[in-house]
């Protein structure tokens, strides 16, 4: 399976249907196979809910990917099959080619999680419960590496404190020390900055991009679209349980990015004048705007002729500003498009 | 075999007991002592003997697995229900751990504890009678051979219950009253026949003559149907417990 491919619907920017997409500066490592295979997963939750609808996913060694998708979308649902958590009902995954029944201590051994709910011991003190999980996965003591990650996520100087006097943040990182001290070759996030503060959601992108320079596997979830389209190096977009698209983060603005031309006029217009209509000109604020929509890719070179066009037409701006469409408009589109 | 695992889990588990110390050790040595009190030095005045041997002393080895049972079950079953409570269970799954690693860490660990408990009663109770052990290997095999198998029933009790008033109904009202009619105060031939009958059908009437007998020597039930009872509660406990983690029965969507 090609992942640098994927299948995108058509839209109503025109960008049509991606064929191949364009190589990409690949900052992943080159070693060969991927560290997550999926293919046909289906879950079935006893209540007859089906979260998941034959989905395949192919993640690189060494990428950031993110999992897109509005709530109820089933990623923490995919993550937890991936970990062990919830069993499939059909599909296989293998983690850096284990797979996760047949080889399950290969692929979990590889595997950090950093579950969406906060889940701590509170009795358990912050040094006790990281050197806890070291074991629990097989890893011999090393108080060195103990010591390494709770600095690293500033959490050595409460390394003696129970967890209950920890503010929510503070469980967080210590979730995620947990999922980092048996050293991971695969980092699930699943949404690891929802309630966390402007500071600490920085300090977590650093170290997200430590752990991708030391060659970990990134997988997370996020609702905070900026999140993804800073961080990822390719996106996936779940809806309804199936990945409608998976591409790499700058392609999919590039493809799915509308952009969007305003113009503040001089003088308010009563109309678009006839000899601007093939531009498809949106005219607001009174008459003092021209908005003019265009995909990224394709129209640009009408910009020029635009402007020559109104200058014939005698209409004067006075300033102008552009604007490119969000990850999130994109995803909007994507999952409206997908459910007619 | 991830032996650092089993070892994880299992010093964890005991650390645990040992921040709990009171509730897991000074409670059930002050209640066993409230049992001497009241039943040894109060009933057994009037009874003074018992097959030959004094009352005090008769109903300790009753006494002890008494605590064992309970306390064995509830070690065990809050043990692995409280991951479960507050959502710390996702680690144990997740990690690179068999199901039969995961519960000779818990049940190791329960069993441990119940097992230094009965010791401490022990000594405890050789404060208020003179003891003697007739077998002390075979009270060694009972009190181990019964801590690993009701920790076992203790550990299924935490998986299946998805309440507190559950995780407390069954030692409350299955294992208290079975272990009262289990001849712990009294040999079960000072009861009427019709009622012997019904007590043979108590398992820890096995448990308790068992242990008695490596006491005292004296035997309710034969030593081999004790031994025999005691296995056959651990061969379907481990049953139960393998086809929990088959199924992931209440562990797993
Ligand atoms: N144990 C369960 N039993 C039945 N249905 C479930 C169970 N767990 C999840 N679901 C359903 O499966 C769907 C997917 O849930 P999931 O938690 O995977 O979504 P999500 O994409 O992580 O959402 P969010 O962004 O809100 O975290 C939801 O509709 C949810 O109600
Ligand atoms: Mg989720």
């Amino acid at each position: 399976m090609d992942d640098g491919t994927a299948v995108l619907r058509d839209t109503d920017t025109g960008a049509g249907t991606v064929a191949e997409a364009a190589p990409q500066p690949d900052r992943a490592s080159q070693r060969p196979g991927s560290a997550l295979h999926i293919t046909g997963l289906n879950k079935r939750y006893d209540s007859g809910f089906r979260a998941l609808e034959d989905v395949d996913l192919d993640i690189r060694h060494g990428e950031i990917f993110a999992l897109l998708g509005p709530n109820g979308a089933g990623k923490t649902t995919l993550i937890s099959i991936v970990c062990g958590l919830v069993t499939a009902s059909g599909g296989t995954v293998a983690v850096d080619g284990h797979d996760i029944e047949r080889e399950f201590r290969a692929a979990r051994s590889r595997i950090g999680l950093v579950p969406q709910e906060l889940a701590t011991d509170a009795f358990a003190k912050v040094h006790a419960t990281v050197t806890y999980s070291r074991g629990l996965f097989g890893k011999p003591p090393s108080p060195a590496i103990v010591e390494r990650v709770l600095r690293d996520l500033s959490l050595w100087d409460k390394r003696d404190e129970r967890l209950m006097n920890l503010s929510g943040g503070m469980k967080r990182r210590v979730m995620i020390a947990k999922a980092l001290v048996h050293e991971p070759r695969i980092l699930f996030l699943d949404e690891p900055t929802a309630g966390v503060d402007v500071e600490l959601r920085r300090e977590m992108w650093e170290l997200v991009r430590r752990l991708r320079d030391d060659g970990v596997t990134i997988i997370l979830t996020t609702h905070y679209i900026e999140e993804a389209e800073e961080m990822a190096d390719r996106v996936g977009v779940i809806s309804q349980g199936r990945i409608i698209v998976v591409e790499h983060t700058t392609e999919l603005m590039r493809q799915l990015g509308r952009k969007q031309l305003t113009l503040h006029l001089q003088h308010a217009l009563e109309a678009v004048p006839p000899s601007l209509h093939a531009f498809g000109l949106e005219l607001s604020g009174g008459g003092r705007e021209l908005t003019y929509t265009y995909d990224d890719t394709s129209d640009r070179a009408h910009i020029p002729e635009l402007l020559r066009a109104l200058d014939a037409a005698g209409i004067v701006f006075r300033d102008l500003h552009t604007q490119q469409s969000s990850l999130e408009d994109i995803f909007v589109r994507l999952v409206r498009d997908s459910n007619p | 075999m991830n032996v650092h695992a089993v070892r994880t889990i299992y010093m964890y588990e005991l650390a645990r007991a040992w921040r709990t110390l009171f509730q897991s050790v000074v409670s059930p040595v002050i209640s066993t002592s409230l049992y001497f009190v009241v039943f040894g030095a109060a009933i057994g005045s009037r009874i003074t003997e018992v097959d030959g041997v004094a009352y005090g002393a008769f109903i300790v080895p009753g006494l002890i697995m008494l605590m064992l049972l309970t306390q064995s079950v509830s070690n065990a079953a809050f043990a692995i229900y409280f991951p479960k409570f507050n959502g710390t269970i996702y680690e144990l799954l997740s990690a690179p751990v068999s199901s039969f690693e995961i519960v000779l860490g818990y049940v190791g660990a329960a069993a441990t504890k119940s097992v230094i408990l009965g010791l401490i009663i022990l000594a405890t109770a050789s404060f208020f009678v003179p003891l003697q052990i007739a077998h002390p290997l075979w009270m060694v095999v009972f009190l181990v051979l019964t801590a690993v198998t009701f920790s076992l029933l203790g550990f299924i009790i935490g998986i299946w219950a998805d309440g507190f008033e559950k995780l407390q109904f069954i030692p409350l009202l299955i294992i208290t009253p079975l272990a009262f009619l289990g001849g712990t105060f009294y040999s079960i031939d000072m009861l009427p026949p019709a009622w012997q009958t019904v007590t043979l059908f108590n398992p820890v009437v096995y448990l308790i003559s068992g242990f008695r007998w490596s006491f005292y020597g004296l035997t309710d039930v034969s030593i081999l149907a004790s031994l025999v009872t005691v296995s056959a509660f651990l061969a379907a406990c481990l049953a139960a417990v393998w086809w929990i983690f088959r199924t992931g029965y209440r562990l797993k969507a």
